[in-house]
């Protein structure tokens, strides 16, 4: 397969400005990006550098100001193509649904019969570690567990590309890493490219093949980083010296833009 | 039934005893000018019940509070999601809702009575008015305030704005929305007595004035203790339901 999974040309997002007056604020790009198929590709940057735009302009929420982006040849346009898969940084569980209800709730519009949803569900549920919780409302469990409920749902409509926004946020260190192993053993049991945004460099050396490093606004990719990791890795990864230079690097990358971002200049070259 | 609603109603039992006796306490203090124990009012009552003039004057206010319900809560909801949808629209028109819910009702109902004259429809009208309002303004700022990871969770599975309606925003809305329907429901009894009370020639707000105008003690407190009974039992399993609600939340 020679196409990109996904491919942004040229893309570029200006905002008008609040009072309207003037240029408008230019969030992002031009970005060039092309996603292999089936790799685990990360995204980090200062805060407000557009990561979150970017994502927004992938799944169809918002048109790029400029450029184009196709997912698997076909052009996005104003909506989210089936194939897509996303999970939020913020709790997206619906609190009126139960664990097992909200995992569904996806999969209610697709033709499918009714017991192969429930044999879809079940295995999500058994995936996330979720089981027991099924008939649980999301009020009942922990940030963790309703980010899990928010994983499943997405999961079930087996996307072939899932993006992450900031998906463990919200977690404690250690959670996060144990969620790292849950989105890595995932990744290879459904053979999906995953496009993850984070904030955490460990996170994203961690768990992706390839890192973009944005720099701040308007967010551009200044580096891609590749980690050379094996498919078949997990969070002890973070032991190996190779881990070390690739999280090196990629501060390297990112110190200046970070500086920018908090309205630092550098005080010595 | 849950811990909860065993305490809901021993609570409620108790508040019944501690008003019984204020009741009685309060007769012994001011004695049958104006007043009657609650032992003769329930004997009152339970005879006066089953007279066929009694049953014709609740089924008119039955009728009557109904309707006007009915008509508060469907344009109250429609008005809230129509609003509530359109930021735009809710910034220029919540600021008039809110000054109508001002307005005190009353001074509106000679102009509903040339509208719809004596009867029925004018009742109807002055209880549906008090209601719409609070339950409109309940559900655009329950709309209004649906979690926007919601709405782009919907957007992204590629929902019709119509299924977001129906299984996101009234969902995650509900509770708030019937908070304002709770409040609807009192305001909309207190519109339609009153209508009734001012200018109607049946139904229990007339039976409460021609009361007061014969001094029929019998009557009048026998009326207000079937009211405050009705919308105390009333209030309590709408409390419930709402428990119910937003026992997942």
């Amino acid at each position: 397969m020679t196409q990109p999974h996904i491919r942004l040309t040229d893309v570029e997002m200006t905002f008008p400005r609040p009072d309207g007056v003037g240029e408008g604020i230019h969030a992002l790009g031009p970005i060039q990006l092309d996603l292999r198929h089936g790799e685990f590709f990360a995204v980090v940057g200062p805060s407000g550098c557009g990561k979150s735009t970017l994502l927004e302009l992938m799944i169809g929420l918002t048109s790029p100001t400029k450029g184009s982006i196709t997912f698997e040849g076909q052009p996005i346009n104003g909506s989210c193509p089936d194939g897509i898969g996303v999970v939020f940084q913020e709790d997206a569980s619906f609190a009126w649904l139960t664990v097992r209800d909200n995992i569904a709730f996806g999969l209610r519009r697709m033709a499918l019969d009714r017991r192969e949803q429930d044999e879809r569900v079940d295995k999500a549920l058994a995936m996330m570690g979720l089981v027991e919780f099924a008939d649980a409302y999301p009020s009942q469990l922990s940030g963790g567990m309703r980010q899990r409920v928010c994983i499943a749902r997405t999961l079930v409509t087996e996307p072939r590309l899932i993006l992450l926004d900031e998906p463990f946020g919200a977690l404690d260190q250690q959670t996060r890493l144990l969620m790292g192993d849950e989105i890595l053993s995932l990744w290879r049991k459904t053979g999906a490219t995953i496009f993850l945004i984070t904030h955490a460099l460990d996170e994203a050396a961690m768990l992706a093949d390839r890192i973009g490093v944005m720099s701040s606004r308007p967010g551009q990719l200044i580096d891609i980083v590749e980690t050379h990791w094996p498919r078949d890795r997990d969070s002890r990864i973070v032991e190996q010296d190779a881990f070390g230079a690739v999280t090196a690097r990629l501060w390297r990358s990112l110190r200046v833009e970070s500086m920018k971002a908090i309205g630092k200049k550098e005080a010595s070259s | 039934m849950s811990a909860s609603t065993r305490r809901l109603f021993a609570n409620m039992g108790w508040l019944t005893l501690a008003i019984l006796v204020l009741w009685q306490g309060l007769y012994a203090l001011i004695g049958d000018i104006a007043l009657r124990s609650p032992v003769s009012t329930l004997q009152f009552t339970a005879k006066f019940i089953t007279t066929p003039q009694f049953v014709t004057h609740l089924t008119e206010t039955l009728k009557a509070f109904v309707l006007a319900l009915l008509i508060a809560v469907t344009s109250g909801l429609a008005i809230g999601f129509l609003l509530g949808l359109k930021r735009f629209a809710s910034e220029i028109f919540e600021p008039f809702l809110i000054a109508i819910y001002s307005v005190p009702k009353i001074t509106l109902y000679p102009i509903l009575l040339l509208i719809f004259g004596l009867g029925l429809s004018a009742k109807v009208a002055f209880g549906a008015i008090h209601g719409i309002v609070p339950i409109a303004l309940f559900t655009l700022n329950a709309v209004r305030n649906v979690k926007p990871v919601l709405l782009k969770t919907s957007r992204v599975m590629g929902l019709s704005t119509g299924a977001t309606i129906r299984t996101v925003i009234f969902p995650s809305a509900l509770p708030e929305i019937f908070a304002g329907i709770r409040i609807g429901f009192s305001l909309t009894l207190i519109g339609t007595l009153l209508g009734e009370m001012f200018a109607s020639q049946r139904g229990l707000g007339f039976l409460l004035m021609n009361a007061i105008g014969l001094h029929n003690v019998d009557v009048i407190v026998m009326l207000t203790f079937l009211l405050t009974g009705f919308a105390g039992m009333a209030g309590i399993v709408l409390l419930l339901i709402n428990r119910r609600i937003t026992a997942q939340v």
